[in-house]
This record gives C-alpha cells, sequence and structure tokens, in this order.
C-alpha cells in the first residue's frame, strides 16, 4: 500500500459544492466523516472543560467547609459539570463521532441518506454548544438547578435557566436529527447482501439508538419548554398554587432521560462487540442474542422511568411495578455479558490498548450494573436515594461504561481515523492510570453514600472527610491519566507510525478500505455474503481488501 | 455514478443486485420524513398527555373553562383546515400531472386559507386577553385551578399549533420557489409529497386540540 492514496482529508463535498478554503471546506463540507471529525474536536474540548470543573468540586470537597468556591457557585458548579458532560458529551459521544464516521463504512454505503442532514445537526450541536456557554458570562450565571432542571426550583431560581433550557433543547434536535438519519441510512444503504442479522453489532447499537432518539427525545423537549413557558407566563402546569403539580414534571423529564440512559451505553455495548472478536480472533459468542438484546434493552428502557420517583410519592403499586421492570432491564445486559465473556473463554486474547479498555469496562460496568440491582430495591432506594451511592452507581454505569467504550473507540478506530498509529506503550500507561484513578475516586462514594452522605452538598460531617480525601487523589489521578491519553492520542497524527488498511488484523467492512478511507468509501461496494466476525484459525475468512478497492488482485 | 442508470454488483452465482444511492433516495426521502412526524406526534403527544392528566383530576373545572371559548370560530378554523388540506393534497395531484399552474394555485389558496386561520387565531386570543384571560393574569389567578391550567394548556398548545401553521406557511412558499426554479417537478415531487404529508399532521393535531378545548364545554 506504498501508493499515496487522496483521502477523505484532501478532497471533499461541501454545502455549496466546491471551496478552496480549507476552513470553509471543513465547516461546510457535508462528508459524514469529517462531519464525525468536526463533532470530536468540539466534544473534546467540552469534555477537558467539564472535567477541570469536576476536579474543581473535588478540591472543594478535600477538607470540609468552605475552600475555593462559594455554595451557590459550588450548585452551578455541578450543574455546569453534569449538562456538559451529559447533554454535550455522553448522549452524542459515541453516535455523533463514531456513528457518523463508521456508520457507512460498516454497512458498505458511500455516505448517511441525508448527508446535507448530518452537517445541520452538527450545526444544531455546535449552536446549543454556544447557547451554554453564553449564559456563563451573562446575567446571573449558569443555571444552579442541577442537569435535571426539577421543577419548581427551575421556575423559581433566577439563574439562566431559560438559557441551559434552550442549549438542552436545541442539543435534542440536533439528537433527533442524527436519529433519524441513522435510521433510514440502516434501512436503505445496506450494502446488498447484508440483511439485519449480518450487520455488525455496532449498526444494531446505533440503530436502537437512533430510534429511542426519535421516539424520547422530543418528550424531553416539549418538557424543557414547557418549563421556559412557566418560567416567562406562568401557566401553572409545574406550580401546586395554581393546581399543577411538580411531580409531573419529574415523570415527563424520565420518560425521556431513562431511555437516554441506554441511549448512551447502547452504542458502547455495540463498541465491545467489535472490539472483542477483534482481539479474541474468533467469532463473537452469541451473534443474535446481543443483537436482539440491544433492542430490548431499547424497549424496556421506556418503561422504568418511575424508579427514579421513589421517594417522590407515588402509590406503593406503582412502585413494585417500577421496581419489577427495572429488574427486568438486567436481562438483556446480563445476556451481552456472558456472551462477551463466553467470546473470551479460550480465546488466545491480543491485550493491546482497545482490548484492555474493553476489560476493563467488563470490570467497571459490572460493579455499576450490579449497583443499580441495589438501588432498585424499594427498601434500600429508600435509604440510598441522593446519596453518594447513586453518584458512585452513576459514574461506574457512564463513566465506565460509556467513556470508557469512547476512550477505547477512539484507540481501536485510530488508525481508521488517522492512518497512522498512536503510541501503544504510552496508551496503556494511560490505562492504567485512568482504571486506577477511576476506582480511587468512585468506589469510596459508595461507602460513603451508605453511611448517609447525600449527593449534591457543598459541604459535609467530618467523618466523611476520608472518603472526599481519597476520592480527590483518585480524581487527581483520572484527570492526569486522560490528559496523559489524549497528549499521546494528539501526538500521534503527527508522529504515529502509517499503518495499513487494517492494522488489527479485523474482519468488518470498515477495515478493508484504505485508512483514511477515500472520500465516497468504496469504489466498488461489495456484495456481504458474510457474516461479520468470520475467523479461521485465528485469522479473517474474508479479505475483501482488494476487491473493494476495485484494484486487479495480482495474484 | 452521477449517472442515472443504477450501479449493479453480481453475487457469486451471478444474479445482479441493485446499489442504492444516497442522491435523490426517494424511499429515504420519504421514510426520513415520516420519522420526523413521529417526533411532532410524540411532541403533540407530551402535550396531550398533560391534559389528559390535569383534565382526569379536574373535570368540572374544564367543561366551566372551555364553555368560555368560542365554539363557532374555533369550528370555523376547524373546517379553514381542514379545506386547506384538501387543496395541498390537489396540488400534489396536479403536480403529478403535469399542471404545474393549476398546482401553483392550489398552493396560494392554501397559504390563504392557513394565513385566514391565523387571523381567526388572533381574534380568538385578543378577545380572551381583552376578557383578562391570559396566562398568570390576575383575572385568571383568581379562578378555580382547573380553569388557570386549562387557559395555560390552551395558550400553550393553540400557540404550539399556530407556530406550526407558521413553519408550513414557510415551507409552501419554499416549495413554491422551488416549483419556480423546477428543482421540483412531476417527476421529483417529494418535498411537495412531505409538505402535505406535513400539513396533514398539522391539520390532524387540530382535529383533536378542537374537541379538547371546544366541546367539552358543551357536556357542562
Amino acid at each position: 500500500m506504498s501508493e499515496k492514496t487522496t483521502s477523505f482529508y484532501d478532497e471533499t463535498h461541501t454545502v455549496f459544492g466546491h471551496h478552496h478554503n480549507k476552513l470553509l471546506q471543513w465547516i461546510f463540507s457535508i462528508d459524514h466523516k469529517r462531519i464525525a471529525i468536526l463533532y470530536i474536536i468540539v466534544m473534546l474540548c467540552f469534555f477537558v472543560l467539564a472535567i477541570s470543573i469536576g476536579l474543581t468540586m473535588r478540591l472543594e470537597l478535600f477538607f470540609p467547609g468552605e475552600q475555593i468556591l462559594t455554595p451557590d457557585r459550588y450548585n452551578q458548579a455541578f450543574t455546569l459539570h453534569g449538562t456538559i458532560m451529559i447533554f454535550l458529551f455522553v448522549v452524542p459521544g459515541i453516535p455523533a463521532v463514531f456513528g457518523n464516521f463508521l456508520l457507512p463504512l460498516l454497512i458498505g454505503a458511500r455516505d448517511v441518506s441525508f448527508p446535507r442532514l448530518n452537517l445541520l445537526s452538527w450545526w444544531f450541536y455546535l449552536i446549543g454548544c454556544m447557547v451554554a456557554l453564553v449564559s456563563l458570562f451573562i446575567g446571573p450565571g449558569f443555571a444552579d438547578t442541577g442537569w435535571t432542571f426539577y421543577a419548581p426550583y427551575s421556575v423559581k431560581t433566577e439563574t439562566n435557566v431559560i438559557f441551559a433550557l434552550t442549549a438542552a433543547y436545541i442539543l435534542g434536535l440536533s439528537s433527533i436529527l442524527t436519529g433519524i438519519n441513522f435510521v433510514v441510512t440502516v434501512h436503505r444503504l445496506r450494502a446488498p447482501g447484508m440483511n439485519f442479522f449480518k450487520m455488525p453489532l455496532f449498526v444494531w447499537g446505533l440503530y436502537s439508538t437512533a430510534w429511542i432518539q426519535i421516539l424520547a427525545t422530543p418528550v424531553v423537549g416539549i418538557t424543557l419548554i414547557l418549563v421556559i413557558i412557566e418560567k416567562t407566563l406562568g401557566i401553572g402546569i409545574f406550580d401546586p398554587s395554581k393546581g399543577g403539580d411538580p411531580i409531573l414534571y419529574q415523570h415527563l423529564f424520565w420518560i425521556y432521560s431513562h431511555p437516554a440512559v441506554y441511549l448512551m451505553i447502547l452504542p458502547a455495548f455495540g463498541v465491545v462487540s467489535e472490539i472483542l472478536p477483534t482481539f479474541c480472533r474468533r467469532t463473537i459468542f452469541g451473534y443474535r442474542s446481543i443483537a436482539i438484546s440491544s433492542a430490548l434493552i431499547a424497549i424496556i428502557g421506556y418503561l422504568v422511568w418511575g424508579h427514579h420517583l421513589f421517594t417522590s410519592g407515588m402509590s406503593e403499586w406503582t412502585k413494585i411495578i417500577f421496581s419489577f421492570l427495572t429488574f427486568f432491564v438486567s436481562i438483556p445486559t446480563g445476556i451481552k455479558f456472558f456472551d462477551w465473556v463466553a467470546t473470551m473463554y479460550k480465546a488466545s486474547i491480543v491485550f493491546k490498548t482497545p482490548m484492555l479498555w474493553v476489560v476493563g469496562t467488563i470490570i467497571t460496568f459490572a460493579i455499576g450494573g450490579l449497583t443499580g440491582i441495589t438501588l432498585v430495591t424499594l427498601g434500600v432506594n429508600i435509604h440510598l436515594h441522593d446519596t453518594y451511592f447513586v453518584v458512585a452507581h452513576f459514574h461506574y454505569t457512564i463513566f465506565g461504561g460509556v467513556v470508557f467504550m469512547l476512550f477505547a473507540a477512539m484507540h481501536y478506530w485510530y488508525p481508521k481515523f488517522i492512518g497512522k498509529m498512536y503510541d501503544e506503550a504510552k496508551a496503556k500507561i494511560a490505562f492504567y492510570l485512568i482504571f486506577i484513578g477511576f476506582n480511587t475516586l468512585w468506589f469510596p462514594m459508595f461507602f460513603a453514600g451508605a453511611l448517609g452522605m447525600p449527593r449534591r452538598y457543598f459541604d459535609y460531617l467530618p467523618e466523611f472527610t476520608i472518603y472526599h480525601q481519597i476520592a480527590g487523589v483518585g480524581a487527581v489521578i483520572t484527570v492526569s491519566g486522560i490528559l496523559f491519553m489524549l497528549y499521546t492520542l494528539i501526538s500521534g497524527i503527527k508522529k504515529g507510525e502509517r499503518c495499513g488498511a487494517n492494522p488489527w488484523n479485523a474482519s468488518t467492512l470498515e477495515w478493508q478500505i484504505d485508512s483514511p478511507p477515500p472520500l465516497e468509501n468504496f469504489k466498488n461496494i461489495p456484495y456481504v455474503d458474510f457474516e461479520p466476525y468470520e475467523y479461521e484459525k485465528g485469522e479473517p475468512k474474508h479479505n475483501l481488501y482488494n476487491k473493494i478497492k476495485g484494484v486487479q488482485n495480482e495474484n | 455514478m452521477k449517472t442515472n442508470t443504477p450501479e449493479i454488483i453480481y453475487d457469486k452465482d451471478g444474479n445482479p443486485h441493485e446499489i442504492v444511492d444516497f442522491n435523490d433516495d426517494y424511499t429515504a426521502s420519504k421514510l426520513g420524513f415520516w420519522l420526523f412526524l413521529f417526533t411532532e406526534l410524540m411532541l403533540f403527544g407530551a402535550m396531550f398527555l398533560v391534559f389528559a392528566f390535569f383534565f382526569y383530576k379536574m373535570p368540572d373545572d374544564f367543561q366551566t373553562a372551555s364553555g368560555n371559548l368560542n365554539i363557532l370560530l374555533g369550528g370555523l378554523n376547524t373546517f379553514i383546515l381542514l379545506l386547506s388540506t384538501y387543496f395541498m393534497g390537489i396540488a400534489l395531484i396536479h403536480l403529478r400531472e403535469k399542471d404545474i399552474d393549476k398546482c401553483k394555485k392550489s398552493i396560494y389558496i392554501t397559504i390563504a386559507l392557513a394565513f385566514v386561520f391565523l387571523v381567526i387565531k388572533y381574534i380568538e386570543w385578543s378577545i380572551e386577553i381583552n376578557h383578562g384571560i391570559y396566562p398568570d393574569s390576575e383575572i385568571l389567578n383568581s379562578k378555580s385551578n382547573g380553569e388557570i391550567l386549562f387557559f395555560g394548556l390552551y395558550f400553550t398548545m393553540t400557540g404550539f399549533h399556530g407556530i406550526h401553521i407558521i413553519a408550513g406557511i414557510a415551507l409552501m412558499i419554499w416549495v413554491l420557489i422551488l416549483i419556480n426554479k423546477k428543482i421540483v417537478n412531476n417527476k421529483k415531487y417529494v418535498i411537495l409529497e412531505n409538505i402535505s404529508l406535513y400539513w396533514d399532521l398539522v391539520h390532524l393535531v387540530w382535529v383533536f386540540l378542537f374537541p379538547l378545548f371546544y366541546i367539552i364545554g358543551l357536556g357542562g
């Protein structure tokens, strides 16, 4: 592969045809791969901002009493941290970046169904980010409600809640458009011969996610708008003095936001299912059960929102039903985990960095998932509700699941994005730093929470000092690990060694074309008469490289 | 790949398979728009859910409040909207039959009817507001909880519907421009088709809003 090929970095389609200006070529590009890169740049900037806010909060909590933040600022800090992490980073993260880049490659398409709409989604995303940022600097400052914007406080508070809500609404719109694009792409643009059960599992994850985006996001959108209308006009829907019901807000909010949790984790599970077979050198165990469990998680995910409201005053029967349904989610999730472990059983595993992240996430997400079972048990929930136990559980699933998988994806598809390789040894050090830091940071919180440390508190009783201090040390380790990882990845762009089309010897379609891929991906679209992840004696069964590139076979 | 002949590949047995191109994919455009309409349904659906929740809690207050609305104007608006949908559909038929002039005329009539709808809505709102009934007004706040919520929801939901009407007008003007530029024609009409689908949704939402806000008052 020594000949110089033109990749999507060299040429592109834009909304207005062709541009000579390099910058305009990027921000008006309708190529799905460029849009993915636009997303990741903005996203990582906000991620770094959000972790620095998180670190600030940890430093504040290092000793009891006031250190560097006033209580009001602390409230704004955790709201900003949560809002950025959820709405700007974790929810769009894997689908917008890796979904955009890989979905067409994985199903053998030249682009998504609506390339212009795809760019529009990014623009909406950027506008949403800007609106959120602006509210930091004007008026009384960023919202102090927590990322859930619970009424009635969000209606009463003087801070810029309206800005934050508008931002979340615009980001939701962006997410809906991406979802529509992906569903249509999967239905229309699969390469001939690729039926649903020949799609790579990451595509299954994205497809299930896209449906949640389409069906759930509008509900939160209108809910947020109702809060805005309540704040500006006082229509009374969430105001008990006018007959309204603040609990109604919680219902409406979680009808979306609980499915949104699965919206975050399903693509992450998809990433695991891509990486495992490649580094285990064998077909994934239980392909169909993994695929169907994604859809099942998406469906059941709609029915469990009530478990956020156990202490809000619901009828006992409702609580029991919601508790039962929530237990039910663990079944398809468990199926996935057993399939992954079965794939690794007696496999000859290659422990490259992406695989390390996968193993790491199997550990951390298992802890997060099992503590989720603890939390959804009714009696226990009353005790643990709104304590640090929830904070720990949440970060074990979302950071230990979604963000770890985002990191795994960043390493696994790095050669496909860049065409070069990162420094393996440094990347491994970064993994161990983050993994150790992560567990030091959040594991003590399970104890603090069980002993009664409430979440979102600015101050605490002296007996909790030790947990906060261990967590503080963990935070510093985690942040330095993340920065080291980003440094490793970014320096690989310049210094990395060129890699071929398929450095991991993987079996799915995206590895069968050049790295980085050319504009419009496939010269000749393949006929897919094989399953994904077919391995024979540790090697991929199909090598389509020349066939898809349209080069005559030399031998 | 910019040619009109579809790209074909062959499987091992030599059977031909057509490759779907992502440009100008009629089915994709339709499917995508249907999905978008789903999101609209979820958006209005959530508001209907809120309405149902409060209606169930305070049915008597809701009936009393509903009695204050002008059912004649509301009914007239229902008629106007249904009529406009008819013309929207006719426009599509004319376009398919290459009758561009009649198509454009039908769209003009639809736009005009949509404006009439908005004007009547404006008159209705003005009447309420002149009576001192608007969100958070003193007169409204002195009424029962159910009535406050009824009018809160009335202004919110009809307001949202109104925004959709305005968006519809903008879309129709856009499609007129595209027809003039011959981008939308009797071969490529998916944009007009989607806009008329959208207009169907807008009138369908109104068909639910009308009985919920206007007719329940008759029961009292």
